[in-house]
């Protein structure tokens, strides 16, 4: 087998088996069924937009992908693996392939920006020496351009700032796929935009497949290149932004006016 | 009710954790340190007043009944039986009951807990397992230092009217006290730590409802850790009575 029949094999079964594949999900809190037969994929590479409207179930559809809720049905295959089948041990070794940045950022109150960055790297890979570990959190400060506060707490750093932290805390351990949490909710505009342009550059960088769950249309625009409407807990309709832009359909139209 | 089925199930999971690798040493010494070390003076503060009060107060009593010079053998009694351990786990709910439940509060509402956990740590074992082990292990050695601050002040008050030498009160208090006196109390300690650290962490880690849900929180583990304490307290004297340790 020549190199080059052996890169297309390899792209062939990156192809076939995406990073993230959702089959028939279904989570319900009593009686509100949030999420009702959901189906998606998430191929690797690709950056994939969930739109839909608050308490429409986005949040609890990365909660389920990232093992913090349990559905009542259907299969989540994150990296080859179905979620709800793993074990504490095996479920914590998936997750450090996958970034997760929170809404609320999720910083540790207690902790500066460098022990903030640490402290995934140090549960993880305990023989790394210390001089390494300074030069990795330099590297994913200094790619959010935060590189001067790493030795300030999250209470000293603005909304926008901390949001780079927290982006930093989800780069430094490589993660294969990133999933974003509302990235630009209660961010001014411009901030919101910063956030925008460096989740597409650090997609670029880094390589990674990203989920966004947001409403922000132009955080949307500028990240994604294939967005999912959730409406009723399905998988609704899906699409470039272009595409979902010309909808007729007054459910999807509505997130363009 | 639903406290009672929630923290047995909480303590349950703390003891399966426990056995559990991974070991957080690190975390538990720094728990030490916040739990046990920055408590000392308010610890040391509250054993020197209870000292010294409780000898002022007493001494008119003992006058009455001519026992004066027995000031000394009933101060140690009752400060190492009953007062030490009760009022110190009492300061030590207040300050340290609501501090966990406050603090894990605010981290569960701000989602740090799930940070920590999609980080791939377990939240359990680094945040409860920690300080739950610190607060058993730190109460016994607050209380031990307390009941020795608070000799230090009845010796005070006992010298505040009248004159007794620092080796006569010693002997006083030494001669006094028996095994049945300090191993009892000293072992209900534990099971004092023990629940405030308990209660604490399982109001912080099920807090709910934002900034309102952690003011909550902390305050409720207050008052459930301080009404537990005299609970244990009352299991613990009638278990001593009924194997007549005392």
């Amino acid at each position: 087998m020549t190199t080059e029949t052996a890169t297309i094999e390899l792209k062939k079964k990156e192809i076939i088996t995406p990073d993230i594949k959702i089959q028939g999900l279904k989570k319900a809190f009593g009686s509100n069924v949030v999420l009702n037969d959901f189906n998606f994929v998430l191929n690797k590479g690709e950056n994939v937009a969930v739109l839909g409207r608050s308490g429409s179930g986005k949040s609890v559809l990365i909660k389920c992908i990232i093992g913090l809720l349990e559905p009542d049905s259907g299969t989540i295959e994150v990296l080859g693996k179905n979620v709800p089948e793993l074990n504490e041990a095996e479920l914590d070794r998936l997750r450090v392939k996958i970034g997760f940045l929170f809404q609320s950022n999720a910083l540790y109150d207690s902790m500066t920006v460098r022990e903030n960055l640490e402290f995934p790297l140090r549960r993880h890979w305990m023989d790394v020496e210390q001089k390494e570990v300074n030069n990795m959190v330099m590297e994913a400060l200094n790619n959010v351009g935060l590189g001067y506060t790493v030795d300030m707490m999250p209470i000293e750093l603005s909304g926008g700032m901390r949001k780079r932290v927290a982006l930093a805390r989800t780069l430094i351990l490589n993660p294969d796929i990133i999933l974003y949490d509302e990235p630009t909710t209660g961010l001014d505009p411009i901030t919101g935009r910063e956030i925008d342009e460096l989740m597409v550059s650090i997609a670029e960088k880094y390589n990674t497949s990203c989920l966004i769950i947001s409403h922000d249309m132009k955080c949307i625009r500028l990240t994604s290149e294939r967005i999912v409407v959730l409406v009723d807990g399905k998988c609704y309709a899906q699409g470039t932004y272009e595409d979902l832009q010309r909808s007729n359909d007054k459910r999807v139209k509505q997130f363009f006016e | 009710m639903n406290d009672a089925g929630g923290l047995s199930s909480f303590a349950g999971r703390f003891f399966t954790q426990f056995y559990k690798p991974r070991y957080e040493f690190r975390e538990f010494i720094r728990q030490c340190f916040v739990i046990g070390y920055q408590s000392l003076p308010l610890i040391g503060l509250t054993g020197f007043i209870m000292g010294l009060v409780l000898t002022i107060q007493l001494r008119p009593s003992l006058i009455d009944y001519g026992v004066e010079s027995q000031l000394p053998s009933m101060i140690s009694v009752a400060v190492f039986r009953e007062l030490g351990p009760v009022i110190i786990a009492l300061i030590f709910a207040g300050k340290i009951g609501s501090s966990i439940g406050a603090e894990l509060g605010s981290m569960k509402v701000t989602e740090q807990i799930d940070a920590m956990e999609v980080s791939g740590t377990n939240p359990f074992k680094y945040l409860v397992v920690t300080r739950v082990m610190a607060t058993t292990f730190m109460l016994p050695v607050l209380v031990m230092l307390a009941d020795a601050i608070a000799l230090y002040g009845s010796f005070l008050g006992v010298n505040i009217r009248g004159f007794t030498s620092f080796s006569l009160f010693y002997y006083q208090v030494t001669d006094i006290l028996s095994f049945g006196d300090v191993l009892p109390a000293f072992v209900k300690t534990f099971f004092f730590g023990f629940t405030v650290g308990i209660i604490g962490c399982y109001k912080g880690y099920y807090s709910s409802k934002g900034t309102e849900g952690v003011g909550r929180s902390a305050n409720t583990a207050v008052v459930l850790s301080s009404v537990m304490v005299f609970v244990i307290d009352l299991i613990a004297v009638q278990i001593t009575d009924i194997l007549s340790l005392n």
